[in-house]
């Protein structure tokens, strides 16, 4: 991989989106360097899974830059999609089907050898301790251990970059607590940069960075602390409490 | 991306949609029984009511059954094609069509996978029926079981690629039914699955133009006739220019940049 030290995973420069004539994106701009583990806070309506359809090239953005290393994703998706893994907001496991066989199905879609590719399978499953369960169908799987099969899955390919739309959704606190364990790991050992999207404040790591996505625009981002900071508040909740209620004319400038 | 990754993401796909199949044994016990029923009652029951005169490619005067068997088979693979269209909705909104997307392989190299994936599937339904058929007096000469092959082929990518661009152009999961009234019953009853065009003609020149036009027609047709060793040319020309115009709309309608993917997501 051509990934230079200073090359960003992640540089969403600019990024404007509308549906028809509703503007859901407004000049959106925010990096992620490799190593870092940035959390996308915003309610729901935000503007985050729309955000993730672009950045994953579902449809094509309509104005701004988004690169993955250094690749446009409009030009150059298939560079920029074998970069990136994604955990989905929706379930997307096939049920009926063991989670190897889940998993081999993913690894051909990125066109990844048989054999190498049950290797990993067996390498990022135990990652997850999931490792007696690998002939087991997903339907007799807990909502969190499908959730942990989906990281899996997504780190088969051997991505740098994580995407994570709110997977903690519906997950109890020990499933969600593994999760976010995880991902940090991933990104403290091995350099993996992530994007975490939540509305859930307690999910924002206290030393790590945050984006703060309203209403399809960033009010601020930054190191938590000098968000926090910046706005004068207490802790984030306040902070986020404090940027979302600003009035319009504020907020527009 | 090299040619031995398409061919991993190709065997990917497929094996999928042949463990999914297997595992889903009531779709598979109820996309024979359909045809079937169709078969032993319907045709038992319309026996002496329609009659058929000599046609080709038949030789001799054919019992009902036999005739209706290649528009029996036409419909599994009908019903096979706007299944996986209901699978690729159902799937946009569950997610999976999501993961399928974020391949890196090219978009139109992942439907098309998907299409073959599914005409797999719906040829070894045929086969399945045209088995089980045989104990009710349809046999085909034994060339014929070889010679159908590729036009189930190719019948089965038309309807398929059919339901593909229906996909793409379905908002809502709900509309399958619209789907069932509006595609499934008006192509299969204004074909020439259940009766010959020429009795169709005699009653309404009309509804005998637009079964002529309908490429459902010249699906059942074509494997009417590749069932007994002939070829169509004109049925086959007309599946193949359906096929042809068909995946190209479903390419269109999953392209990123222009595709009706976007604006779908801004009605949700």
């Amino acid at each position: 991989m051509s990934a230079g030290k200073d090359i960003p995973a992640l540089a969403v420069t600019g990024l404007s989106h509308a549906f028809g004539k509703r503007e859901v994106l407004k000049s959106v701009t925010f990096q992620i360097k490799p190593g870092e583990r940035v959390a996308l806070l915003g309610l729901n309506g935000a503007g985050k899974t729309t955000l993730f359809s672009l950045i994953t090239h579902l449809y094509n953005h309509r104005s701004g830059v988004i690169r993955i290393f250094g690749w446009e994703i409009k030009d150059r998706p298939a560079e920029a999609l074998s970069r990136m893994g994604v955990v989905f907001q929706q379930p997307t496991l096939d049920l009926e089907l063991s989670i190897a066989q889940n998993l081999a199905y993913h690894a051909a879609l990125h066109g990844l050898e048989r054999e190498a590719a049950q290797e990993r399978a067996v390498r990022e499953i135990e990652r997850v301790g999931l490792g007696d369960r690998l002939h087991d169908k997903v339907r007799h799987l807990s909502g969190g251990q499908r959730r942990r099969v989906e990281i899996a899955r997504a780190l088969l390919p051997g991505p740098r970059l994580l995407l994570l739309d709110e997977p903690t959704a519906g997950l109890d606190i020990a499933s969600r607590q593994f999760l976010l364990d995880h991902v940090a790991k991933l990104c403290r050992e091995e350099g993996m940069a992530a994007l975490w999207a939540t509305h859930l404040i307690d999910e924002v790591d206290p030393d790590g960075r945050v984006v703060i996505l309203h209403r399809g625009r960033i009010l601020a981002q930054g190191p938590v602390a000098e968000v926090i900071r910046q706005t004068g508040a207490a802790d984030l909740r306040a902070a986020f409490d404090a940027l979302t209620q600003m009035p319009k004319a504020e907020e527009d400038a | 991306m090299k040619a031995v990754q398409y061919g991993r993401c190709l065997t990917g796909i497929v094996r999928r949609e042949a463990l999914r199949f297997l595992h889903q044994r009531g779709r598979f016990v109820s996309a024979l029984v359909r045809p079937l029923v169709w078969l032993i009652i319907f045709a038992a029951g319309f026996r002496f009511v329609l009659g058929v005169s000599i046609i080709a490619p038949y030789e001799t005067y054919v019992p009902y059954e036999v005739y209706i068997a290649p528009g029996l088979i036409a419909m599994i693979q009908l019903f096979q094609g706007m299944q996986s269209s209901l699978s690729m909705v159902y799937d946009r909104e569950m997610g999976s069509m999501r993961v399928l997307m974020v391949s890196p392989l090219p978009r139109w190299f992942l439907l098309v996978s998907k299409l073959l994936a599914g005409v797999i599937v719906s040829v070894l339904q045929a086969y399945v029926f045209l088995g089980i058929a045989w104990f009710w007096e349809i046999e085909p000469p034994v060339l014929g079981y070889f010679t159908v092959l590729p036009a189930l082929i190719l019948s089965g990518m038309m309807l398929g690629a059919l339901g593909l661009l229906l996909s793409s152009a379905i908002r809502q999961l709900e509309n399958f039914a619209g789907v069932m009234n509006f595609v499934i019953f008006p192509m299969f009853f204004a074909s020439s699955a259940l009766y010959p065009l020429w009795r169709i003609q005699e009653s309404s020149l009309w509804l005998y133009t637009i079964c002529r036009l309908n490429p459902f027609t010249h699906a059942v047709e074509l494997i009417r006739f590749a069932l007994y060793g002939q070829l169509e040319p004109v049925s086959a020309a007309v599946v193949l220019g359906s096929l042809v115009v068909f995946m190209a709309l479903a390419i269109y309608g999953y392209d990123p940049a222009r595709g009706l993917t976007a604006r779908k997501a801004g009605a949700e």
